[in-house]
């Protein structure tokens, strides 16, 4: 799966996320459950304002000074043994890793979550060279297990299905025949996911924050599953964007302390992996091999842009979790495997306008978004700067809106305009008003008086009612 | 206290009457109110939809008719924010960040000025029914003004205030996003209507027309009997 999620164009998405009626039951539920946790777990930490601006300042540095630090990484990867290749782009990083999979033999690939993966269309890379790939993160194996089904969500892939759902997907794939409950279905995954790890060749894992100063990737995860990939097979493939890094363990510890709490409420997850290198003389677990591959696939391109910020994000999705647009048309409706508003953001940046122009839009500006953000990134103002570049730069903007901001800027920065712009307003209106109200409104107002009416003109303004009132006349 | 009024474009044309409350608002609680009458529009329309350059001639604009202003007052929680953002906008144009700082310093959402500036949270008005508040999102969440409304509600005379289920989420509005992306911009003001409902309310407040002529749109379309009122008119009840 690459970063494009299926053909339909925007609206056509729109409409189908809509008319999901169980989608948006489920999106809306766990909006409820993300958000009271979010901010339980923020209260209970205390100062969270604090802890905020500390996040923002470290990924600003780190990321200001980006390539002191992957080169200190990648020192420290190497003196441990183990081995990193920067690929500029996806096709480059699947290379790779493909080459290395068909060094070691690899008939199985048991993978963690990883949205980078997904991102660079790696699982289709390894099964076109004849490699079995496994995911191993419940959400996603599901999706897997469902022909392939997108991820609607960044930290809950399959946020879109509910338990009956999955029942039918199990039953229908792989001959479940238990019921809906929770315990059972994720017993069967269990059962069936055990079987995997023990035959894997190889282990693929994306990464939350690889650590520089020692050279240490980490995992931060609910399941177990990413410390199963990382023990069981002899190699371990680990792919990470090339803004997933901290200089140090200390600036670890603050992330994660926000990512968990900002992703799920919690003070911490389940399993928090940390591995350093291969296996190393007298050491008991890891694999024997150790790849890091640290793929760039545009994120350079945004550096030293006004954008940079978004390179700050840590993938903890609390700003989908409180976007009122995302709420509605769910996560397909995107078209990208990184949805909301860090999607509406990263999407158009990586992928290109000519595909993506529509996001930026997909927004009210309420700015939700960025009040959530647990690093401080202004994704409401990324927006607005996306919407800037649509119309200024690319010239992109559709004829007629270019039309009536020529007229809005002529009738705002003159009053003389102004003035006669607004007194021809119930004229111009007249014919459309009834009431007081205009239910069948001409133009752009169209889309306004499809669903709502809409106030007609008052024939005296307030300017006018107002100038009388000061002489003296009646109101 | 002598205090500009910037109306904002919405009010002037379709909402003439929240300005006229503004007005007598402001003035029973001892303000001298003037309304400079060159002013237009913040220039959001613009800023929102991606034309930067137009809308800075109408921020130019606005700055120079409200440079003499002591205190500039706005009846809209959007528009307050968006004067507030002008230094940030014009920040590459030096002379004029300037001046745009000092119209920021000086300019204030109407209730929070009520609030903050003239140290009121009982404006002495009467108003019978059980209301609801819309706490809109420039207003909350950039300009910051969260109590002051609720503040001055709670005094008024007859009013029985209930809480909004989801309060946080956003109208629908948007500007330009409620003429572009109509069936998202169905959806969440659908919800936000059911919302009203939830309340128990028979009055939904609010402090910015947008998101009125927006909620209240769509509740005028379906037929509730519910009835949409800005703030400055329910504390301008006596």
């Amino acid at each position: 799966m690459a970063m494009k999620i299926g053909d339909k164009p925007f609206k056509e998405r729109v409409s189908d996320g809509i008319n999901d009626a169980f989608m948006r039951g489920a999106v809306a539920s766990a909006q409820g459950r993300f958000r009271s946790g979010r901010l339980n777990a923020a209260e209970e930490l205390g100062n969270w304002e604090e802890w905020r601006k500390l996040g923002e300042e470290i990924r600003s540095h780190t990321i200001e000074n980006l390539d002191y630090y992957l080169e200190l990484l990648s020192e420290n990867v190497i003196k441990r043994g183990g081995h990193v290749f920067f690929a500029k782009t996806a096709e480059e990083a699947n290379e790779y890793i493909t080459k290395v999979v068909k060094e070691k033999n690899g008939k199985k690939v048991v993978k963690s979550k990883s949205m980078v993966t997904e991102e660079i269309n790696m699982n289709e890379a390894l099964e076109r060279a004849g490699c079995e790939v496994i995911e191993s993160d419940l959400g996603e194996w599901i999706l897997q297990v469902d022909d392939h089904d997108p991820p609607s969500h960044i930290v809950t892939p399959a946020l879109h299905k509910n338990k009956e759902q999955i029942r039918d997907v199990f039953k229908e794939k792989l001959g479940y025949d238990k019921t809906e409950k929770p315990e059972e279905l994720a017993l069967f995954a269990r059962e069936k996911l055990r079987e995997e790890f023990l035959q894997a060749d190889i282990g693929i894992t994306g990464c939350n924050f690889a650590i520089a100063e020692s050279g240490t990737i980490s995992l931060v995860t609910n399941e177990g599953n990413a410390r199963m990939v990382t023990t069981i097979p002899k190699t371990q493939i680990t792919v990470m964007g090339m803004e997933r890094i901290v200089p140090t363990w200390e600036e670890m510890e603050v992330l994660v302390s926000l990512l968990t709490r900002a992703a799920v409420g919690q003070k911490l997850t389940s399993y928090i992996t940390a591995l350093t290198g291969p296996r190393q003389e007298g050491e008991a677990d890891g694999p024997e091999e150790f790849h890091l591959v640290i793929v760039d696939n545009g994120r350079s391109n945004i550096l030293g842009t006004a954008f940079q910020s978004i390179l700050h994000c840590i993938r903890c999705a609390a700003c989908i979790n409180v976007c009122p647009v995302y709420r509605h048309v769910g996560g397909h409706s995107y078209g990208s495997i990184y949805p909301g508003p860090v999607g509406a953001v990263l999407t158009p940046l990586l992928g290109g306008y000519d595909e993506y122009k529509e996001l930026p839009y997909a927004s009210t500006l309420c700015a939700a978004c960025t009040e959530a953000c647990p690093v401080k990134i202004p994704l409401h103002e990324h927006l607005l700067r996306h919407r800037q570049e649509i119309v200024e730069k690319e010239g992109k903007a559709p004829v007629f809106e270019n039309l009536s901001m020529k007229a809005f800027s002529l009738g705002t920065a003159s009053p003389a305009m102004y003035n006669i712009g607004s007194k021809l307003a119930p004229t111009a209106l007249g014919f459309f008003s009834a009431d007081d109200k205009i239910s069948k409104g001409p133009g752009p107002l169209k889309n306004w008086t499809d669903i709502r009416d809409f106030p007609a003109p008052k024939k005296n303004r307030f300017r006018d009612l107002y100038k009388k009132r000061q002489k003296g006349g009646e109101e | 206290m002598k205090v500009s009024l910037f109306v904002t474009c919405l009010i002037d044309i379709f909402q003439t009457d929240v300005g006229m409350d503004t007005v007598e608002l402001l003035e029973r609680l001892g303000c001298e109110v003037e309304f400079p009458e060159k002013q237009t529009c913040c220039g959001q329309p613009a800023y929102n939809s991606g034309y930067v350059d137009k809308a800075k001639d109408s921020m130019k604009h606005m700055i120079r008719v409200f440079e003499q202003a002591d205190y500039v007052v706005t009846p809209s929680g959007s528009c307050a924010t968006m004067l507030k953002e002008y230094p940030h906008i014009l920040k590459d144009e030096t002379e004029w960040e300037a001046r745009a700082q000092a119209l920021a310093n000086k300019t204030y959402e109407l209730t929070q000025f009520i609030v903050e500036v003239l140290g009121i949270e009982d404006v002495g008005a009467k108003l019978k029914g059980t209301a609801t508040y819309h706490t809109s999102c420039h207003m909350t969440r950039l300009l910051g003004v969260k109590e002051a409304p609720l503040k001055l509600l709670s005094h008024v005379e007859g009013l029985e205030m209930k809480p909004l289920p989801h309060n946080y989420n956003c109208c629908g509005f948007g500007g330009t996003f409620s003429v572009k992306m109509t069936p998202i911009s169905e959806q969440m003001v659908d919800e936000k209507v059911q919302s009203v409902e939830e309340a128990g309310a028979d009055i939904l407040i609010g402090a910015d027309c947008g998101c009125l002529m927006n909620i209240g749109g769509r509740i005028d379309r379906k037929g509730k009997p519910i009835k949409v009122m800005h703030i400055a008119s329910v504390l301008n009840s006596r």
